[in-house]
Order: structure tokens, then C-alpha cells, then sequence
């Protein structure tokens, strides 16, 4: 797949001289959707911000499709669309015009069937001469999204989009999304929630503290997820592991009064029954038995002591 | 050039306007009338004539200029505050458009609405007062040109002010002593010596001046020295402009 995207280096201090990106590197490819996930403050918006040309970066290269951000940015920018996070739109603005003012925006002329059809996309056809602020905060998100796809992008960012919505409209958001997706144009979403990346995304980036922890392929980072761990704490501290259990994937804890056993749920046999067994023929006495299923918080946790 | 994206914000501007017509048109009537009946009918009884003009019809430039340097301010200022205010400049930001369009586009539509209002009120003039124009086509050129710079000025203050207060503070704090004391009511030759040197560091008196000579071929100042004025002032707007581009001055962070 071509990159569509690239992000090399990038960081990004802001004038009050807070570092929100610490040299980010980021390759996004050509038709995929990539699900950003990060906590509060991570500099997922800040990321997206710099990309889009809302914030200038303070250092390092982005290019879309080959065009520098910078120096070719009407190139770039007329690639993108961008659903913000916040709801920000004109409130006395009538739906439709406001949808047809951010096509004329990227120089597009005007197409109204064009229009039309978005408008029936996101079922905002029956409120296009509503004004904005007569709408509901949902119905809003959607309004956000057709002004984005108004111009016809071949990179769309959407920024939290399911933040407020509820159930339904999420359903029809991953429709909307999926029939982009279709159409080859390339999707970045962020969120907080890892069953919306898992529901949609080809590719998953962890994002904390203004770096990119990892990209990874969604089934690789749900296989990660998948993992369980076993604590088993011993009567007595052990100084290693016993040669005769060095066939599993065992872990000493820090203090040696603890062992602990990785293993695959989804796998047929996790391998705890023969483990428990030679643990005892070891010698070693058990004290305590604990399973834990790894969490995203937990890959963070790893992620955040790798960097350490 | 990205001619759609100017069109589109223009086109955009205007429907605000557009959308409170009756207000746009009635509020300069209706403040236009005032200032005949206290100025033109209550105080001109008094004075005869200035510079061979009835006082009334003196007043008619000073009128226009007034309320055009007034609304073409705030109406930039305020078209430009606005989206950064609500959050929607994001999309003026991120689509693919200069700082120079995304000028032209504002200042465009303000100063279009500000020269609406200074039609309007010439247009409410004639009922009050017999009005000759001996210079029309330098007089629509010193409108057009006070529209625009103005604007130009009232953008300016849009991407500085930080919130309501600022944004008002500069129109009512400079700008509408200025435009009193620049000679809208009466002619600097009624001024004692004094007033009269120190009125010649107001900018605004040169634009008056101007303007008024174009009704009536009689001026406070030189007519090419207002031009000059209104030159120098347009130059040092698009300066700043200029600089607010460069730097990206409480746009882009
Ligand atoms: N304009 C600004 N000036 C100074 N600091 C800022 C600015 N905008 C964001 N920050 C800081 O940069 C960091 C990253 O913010 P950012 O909005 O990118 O986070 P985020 O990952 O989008 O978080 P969230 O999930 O809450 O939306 C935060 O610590 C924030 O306080
Ligand atoms: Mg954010």
C-alpha cells in the first residue's frame, strides 16, 4: 500500500511552552482506516491539527500525497477533510448553506445533486433548511461530517466523531464510513473507545504523552489484547526460573516471590494444567493463583515503562 | 487564486446581511434623519452657511463618512471575530486558501455592506436637504476607498481582539472621536488657530475633507494631500495585514 500520509518527526510546542508532540512518525496508507486511540492530553488532536494546517509544526516534515503540508498546501489541503472534535458551527446558519459554503472553501464548484446525496447519507435532507442551532447535538456531529465530505476529500479526519452519539447514529456513522472506505478514500479516526477501533479500523496507533507508542494491525493489537496473564505467588522467593520450566513463557517478578504466565485464550490449550504440574515437580511451593486479562491500559502501562 | 473560496466566503457574508436587511437599511435611515432634524434643521437655523454650502447639506459627507468608517469596521471586525469566536476559523484554516483570499473575501463583503449604508443614507439626504454632486466619480472613489479601508482596519482588529471588550474598544475609542472631531459637523476653519494645527494630526479630517470636496469642490485640505492620506492609510493596513500573515498572529498558534 502507498503511503497517503506521512509524518516524519513532527513535534510541536505551543506557545505556552508545552511540548504536545515529541517527534511523531506516522505513515498512513493509501484506503485504510486507521483508529488513533489515546488518553485525554495525549496530542491526538494536536496531531491531527498539524496536518490539517490549523497549527503550524514547530518542527519535523508532512507531506499528503507527496505535497509538503507547507510550502504546497493547497495541494495537501484540498485532499483533506476534517471533522473536528468540538461542535463548532455557525448557529444561525441554515444547514445547507453552510454545507455548500465549505465546498466553495476547497474551490470546488458548485454541485448540488452532490449535495443532495450527502445530505441523504447522514439523513440530514429533511433538516437542510433547518438552522444549526435548531438542531440536536448528534444531528450536529453529522452536519460536521457533511461539511467534510462536501468537497470530496481523499483523506477524511474525524476527530472523536462518536463523542455523544448515541447507538444508532454510530451504526450509521460506520455505514457512512465503510461506503468511503469502498470509494478508496482514507480514514482517520481517534477515539477512546478500543471496541470502536476494534469495529472498524485496519490499523490501530497508540498515541501518549505526544508520542506514537505504536501502530499496529488491528489483529495483531486485539491478539495482544487477547492475552490473559496468570500470577502465581510462591511460598518461597525463587533467585530464577528452573531450568525444567524453561519451555513456557514465564516471567519472574521483581522481588522473585512471583511468577508470571502469559498465555492465549483464544488458543486451544493454554497450558496452566501442565504448567501447575511441573511447577510442583520444580519444587516450588504455590501460594497464591491470580488471572488478569490484559487491558489497553495494560499495553500502555508496557508501553509507557519500554519508553522509560 | 482560489476565485470559489473568496466567492464562497463573500457569498456567505452577504447572506448575514441579507439576512437582516430591514435592520441594515433602518438603522442608518432612521440614525441619518436624527442627526438632519438635531443637526441640520435645529442647529443649521443657526448657521447660515459654511464654505457658500447650506448647513445642512455640509453635513451630508460628514454624515456618510461616518456611519461608512463606523459599519465597515465593525462589520469586518466582527465577521472575522466571529468564526474565531465559535471555533469555526478551523475550516478557514485547514482548506486550501491564502490569508490574502480569505482577506479579500471579509473585507470584500464588509466593505460592500458599508458602502449599502452610505448609499442608503445619501439616498435619505435628498428628502432632506437639495444636494449637488460636482465630482461624482471621485466622490464613489472616496467612498469605495473608505469602505475598503476601513474594512481593512476592522479586520485587523477582529484577529487582534481576544474578546467582546476588545472588539468594541477600538471603534468606540478611536475611531468615533476621530471621526466628531474630524470635521463630520463643521468646517477646521471654524476652529480656533490652535485646534486647527493640532486637528491636522486626525487622519479622518483628510478623508472628510476629501470627500466633502467632491459634493461641493471646497475643501479643508488639498484635495491630492487627501488622497495621499487615504493612500498611506490603506498602505499601513495591508502592512499589518501583511504581518499578521507572516507571523500567523493569533490565527495559527
Ligand atoms: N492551544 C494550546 N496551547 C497550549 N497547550 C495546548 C493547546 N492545545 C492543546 N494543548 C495541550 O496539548 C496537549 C495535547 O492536547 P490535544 O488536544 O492534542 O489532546 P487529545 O489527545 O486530543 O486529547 P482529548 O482526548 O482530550 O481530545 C494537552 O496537554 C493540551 O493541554
Ligand atoms: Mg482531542
Amino acid at each position: 500500500m502507498p503511503t497517503v500520509v506521512s509524518v516524519e518527526n513532527v513535534t510541536k510546542v505551543y506557545d505556552s511552552g508545552f511540548e504536545a508532540l515529541k517527534g511523531v512518525d506516522l505513515q498512513i496508507e493509501e484506503g485504510e482506516i486507521l483508529a488513533l486511540l489515546g488518553p485525554n492530553g495525549a496530542g491526538k488532536t494536536t496531531l491531527i491539527s498539524t496536518i490539517c494546517g490549523i497549527t503550524t509544526p514547530s518542527g519535523g516534515k508532512i507531506t499528503v500525497a507527496g505535497h509538503d503540508v507547507i510550502t504546497d498546501y493547497r495541494a495537501a489541503r484540498s485532499l483533506i477533510g476534517l471533522v473536528p472534535q468540538e461542535l463548532s458551527l455557525e448557529p444561525f446558519e441554515k444547514v445547507m448553506n453552510t454545507v455548500k459554503l465549505s465546498r466553495g472553501l476547497f474551490g470546488k464548484p458548485k454541485n448540488d445533486a452532490y449535495i443532495e446525496k450527502i445530505l441523504h447519507q447522514l439523513s440530514l435532507w429533511d433538516k437542510r433548511s433547518a438552522k444549526v442551532m435548531e438542531l440536536s447535538g448528534g444531528m450536529k456531529r453529522r452536519v460536521l461530517i457533511a461539511k467534510a465530505l462536501s468537497h470530496e476529500p481523499r483523506v477524511l479526519f474525524l476527530d472523536e466523531p462518536t463523542a455523544g452519539v448515541d447507538v444508532e447514529l454510530r451504526k450509521d456513522m460506520w455505514d457512512v464510513v465503510a461506503n468511503l472506505k469502498a470509494d478508496g478514500v482514507t480514514i482517520i479516526l481517534t477515539t477512546h473507545y478500543i471496541e470502536e477501533a476494534e469495529a472498524i479500523a485496519d490499523r490501530v496507533g497508540v498515541i501518549n504523552q505526544g508520542r506514537i507508542l505504536l501502530v499496529e494491525p488491528k489483529e495483531d493489537l486485539m491478539q495482544r489484547m487477547g492475552q490473559k496473564r496468570l500470577t502465581i505467588e510462591l511460598q518461597d522467593a525463587v533467585a530464577n526460573i528452573p531450568d525444567a520450566l524453561a519451555s513456557y513463557d514465564l516471567m519472574r517478578s521483581g522481588d522473585g516471590m512471583a511468577l508470571i504466565y502469559s498465555y492465549e485464550t483464544t488458543s486451544s490449550r493454554t497450558g496452566i494444567t501442565t504448567l501447575l504440574s511441573d511447577l510442583q515437580k520444580a519444587g516450588l511451593q504455590m501460594k497464591d493463583l491470580q488471572t488478569r486479562q490484559s487491558s489497553l491500559e495494560d499495553i500502555f502501562v508496557d508501553l509507557v515503562k519500554e519508553e522509560a | 487564486m482560489n476565485f470559489q473560496a473568496i466567492k464562497a466566503i463573500y457569498v456567505f457574508e452577504m447572506a448575514r446581511f441579507f439576512r437582516t436587511l430591514a435592520q441594515s437599511f433602518l438603522s442608518p435611515v432612521l440614525s441619518t434623519s436624527l442627526y438632519f432634524v438635531v443637526f441640520g434643521a435645529a442647529i443649521g437655523s443657526r448657521i447660515e452657511q459654511v464654505d457658500g454650502v447650506s448647513y445642512a447639506a455640509f453635513i451630508v459627507p460628514g454624515l456618510i463618512m461616518l456611519s461608512v468608517m463606523t459599519q465597515a469596521t465593525s462589520n469586518a471586525s466582527f465577521g472575522i471575530y466571529f468564526p474565531k469566536f465559535i471555533g469555526t476559523i478551523y475550516e478557514l484554516l485547514s482548506a486550501p486558501i491564502s490569508f490574502f483570499e480569505i482577506v479579500i473575501g471579509y473585507v470584500g463583503a464588509a466593505a460592500t455592506k458599508a458602502l449599502f449604508v452610505g448609499i442608503v443614507i445619501l439616498a435619505t439626504a435628498y428628502f432632506f436637504v437639495d444636494l449637488q454632486i460636482a465630482h461624482p466619480i471621485a466622490m464613489l472613489a472616496f467612498l469605495v476607498l473608505t469602505c475598503l479601508s476601513f474594512s481593512l482596519l476592522g479586520f485587523i482588529i477582529g484577529i487582534w481582539a481576544q474578546n467582546f471588550e476588545q472588539l468594541q474598544l477600538i471603534p468606540l475609542l478611536v475611531i468615533t472621536p476621530l471621526v466628531f472631531l474630524g470635521g463630520s459637523f463643521y468646517s477646521i476653519s471654524m476652529l480656533p488657530p490652535a485646534w486647527q494645527t493640532i486637528t491636522l494630526f486626525n487622519p479622518v479630517v483628510y478623508l472628510i475633507s476629501g470627500f466633502r470636496w467632491s459634493f461641493f469642490g471646497v475643501a479643508d485640505v488639498d484635495i491630492w494631500i487627501s488622497l495621499m492620506a487615504i493612500g498611506i492609510f490603506t498602505g499601513i493596513c495591508l502592512g499589518v495585514i501583511w504581518w499578521i500573515f507572516k507571523t500567523g498572529y493569533r490565527i495559527r498558534s
